[in-house]
């Protein structure tokens, strides 16, 4: 399980890994929809519950033994969490509930002092609803205008098509960093400094790619990136929002209440300072310190072999659907720029029903928009099924998907 | 690898639906949406002296909504308002699980679509035709008595 290995996963390193998983092993199911959400080792489970069990106390507020053991993991988490995505500070790290109110943090604080009647704010066709819909309505809110990006054939965002579309008042433009549809990454790194050169804040969606690819926003240069926990091994209901320091100090709070000022008189309010200005209420220290689990787990297996062993399965998926007629899968040719995420149509059956024969196979994947709806209006598709793999899936799950997929047309009654 | 609920009737109602198309001359028109999963049909029916003559959809979506949808014009054409709603009634017993046996057979080619009692992700694909069908009957009763009672206050 060290980083340094270079061989092809062993079946007993398999094993140990799925063994690390409970409901893997409490499931007939062959869980495919990791991208939805990913299942939890126990480690992260007995985390949560040793934090309620043994220091569960508000952090930050109580002077007594069990609250400050709560604020200082609670910290260590968020320093945890800033060394995992190579953040400068971990004071840039905000913990939110997810990758969505993360954005929607973003629209809201910086849109109120950077957006103003006429500006523009550039996005995607294929990005979620979660980096879509803040902007909108950020737009309605402020009278500027969204204009979109439309993705290559296999999935990616082109920056010379960004940075032609780039205008003077352009104020914030706002990509993921990996479709949830095609898996690819998209070069942010690039984005991001066309970006810059145009005076425009780049805002980067890290949902689908900080789970399955390793991170450093210092080198992507991106100004804001938001991810969620529950995607990467963690409990739901924790997520971050990183913020480069000189914007985060310049934002007003999102929200306001508890534990969020520095002093309040009738007439008067200072914020607390960065992070916790943006932290507002009790926090989900429980979520952030078991989340901080995950990432040590993550840390302890390293992404140079998560990438190889999801490219490995990935590419065992994609060569066998190529092989079943009817079946087409959308984006890349390439198994290594799908990260896992395998989303097919077939030929005449609508996706809820290619659900249900899955489903009758006791395989879990996930059908319909996605969250993305525009995109598939734009691709011409009412929608898909995505198959999602992650590390701790197997071979003969990868199988048995595609022994289930090869009956689909003719239990829908079709002769082929 | 395990059965599943889709039966020929079922599939060869979805593939070959004898009443998929545009009808004219329909004087009962209505859309009928699941927005979460996208099903989508237009049901047009043809009513004269409170028999449906004819009726035909168009529409996109799961082969549960569209063959239930198809199923449900093959046993209503030719029969009265109130025998389609006698109908639709036994369906949604059906798929609530507490239809009797004699129910089910009225039911016919329609109680093909039994299974989804057990499926409550499908219910709603299984119930648009039907549902559609109910809120066509509904409105149209509705206007026949605003249209009633404009009558008598006129009088």
């Amino acid at each position: 399980m060290s980083a340094v290995n270079n061989h092809a996963w062993t079946e007993t390193e398999i094993r140990k890994i799925r063994a690390d998983f409970p409901l893997l092993n409490n499931t007939e199911y062959a869980y495919l929809d990791s991208s939805a959400t990913s299942q939890k080792p126990q480690c992260v489970i007995d985390k949560e519950k040793e934090y309620y069990e043994e220091f569960n106390a508000n952090p930050f507020r109580g002077l007594y033994e069990i609250s400050v053991k709560s604020t200082d993991e609670y910290e260590e988490a968020r320093a945890l969490t800033a060394g995992f995505i190579h953040a400068g500070s971990a004071d840039e790290i905000v913990f939110t509930r997810n990758a969505t109110e993360g954005l929607n943090l973003v629209a809201y604080s910086l849109g109120s002092i950077l957006v103003h009647k006429g500006d523009i704010i550039l996005t995607s066709v294929e990005e979620h609803h979660s980096n879509m819909l803040p902007w909108r309505q950020l737009a309605e809110r402020t009278g500027a205008v969204v204009e979109y990006v439309e993705p290559e054939p296999d999935g990616s965002l082109n920056p010379e098509k960004i940075k032609a579309m780039l205008k003077p008042n352009t104020k914030i433009a706002a990509f993921t960093a990996m479709s949830n549809i095609f898996g690819y990454t998209n070069d942010i790194k690039t984005i991001a400094r066309y970006a810059h050169e145009n005076g425009t804040v780049l805002v980067a969606d890290g949902a689908q790619s900080v789970p399955h690819t390793k991170t450093d926003v210092q080198d992507m240069d991106c100004d804001f990136l938001a991810f969620s926990g529950h995607k990467m091994l963690g409990p739901m209901g924790i997520g971050v929002l990183y913020g480069k320091m000189e914007w985060l100090k310049k934002m007003p709070p999102f929200l306001t209440g508890g534990e969020m000022i520095d002093s309040v008189s009738l007439d008067d309010i200072v914020y607390a300072p960065v992070p916790h200005k943006f932290e507002a209420g009790t926090v989900n220290a429980a979520g952030a310190i078991a989340f901080a689990e995950a990432l040590r787990y993550i840390g302890r297996i390293g992404f140079d072999r998560i990438e190889e062993r999801e490219n490995e399965l990935c590419t065992r998926l994609l060569e066998g659907m190529k092989k079943i007629p009817h079946i087409t899968v959308l984006g890349s040719e390439k198994a290594e720029e799908h990260h896992g995420i395998v989303t097919f149509k077939v030929d005449g059956v609508h996706p809820h029903d290619v659900s249900t024969i899955l489903d009758a196979d006791k395989i879990a994947v996930r059908a319909g928009h996605h969250c993305a709806q525009p995109l598939h209006q734009y691709l011409h598709i009412p929608s898909t099924t995505r198959a999602s793999l992650m590390f701790y899936n197997t071979e003969e799950e990868v199988d048995r998907l595609l022994a289930s997929a090869a009956r689909i047309r003719t239990e829908m009654g079709y002769p082929d | 690898m395990a059965s599943t609920f889709y039966n020929e009737i079922l599939t060869d109602h979805n593939i070959r639906p004898g009443h998929k198309y545009k009808l004219d001359g329909a004087n009962m028109v209505l859309e009928g949406v699941n927005p979460s999963c996208g099903d989508d049909i237009l049901l047009q029916l043809k009513v004269e002296n409170g028999i449906i003559t004819d009726g035909a959809f168009v529409g996109d979506g799961c082969a549960v909504s569209q063959a239930s949808c198809d199923i449900m014009l093959d046993m209503i054409i030719g029969k009265t308002t109130e025998e389609a709603k006698h109908l639709s009634g036994l369906f949604l017993k059906m798929i609530k699980g507490t239809v009797t046996e004699e129910e089910l057979e009225e039911l016919d080619e329609a109680g093909a679509l039994q299974d989804v009692s057990h499926m409550p992700a499908r219910v709603k694909c299984a119930v648009l035709g039907w549902h559609t069908m109910d809120e066509m009957f509904g409105e149209e009763e509705e206007k026949a008595k605003e249209k009633a009672k404009a009558k008598k206050n006129k009088a």
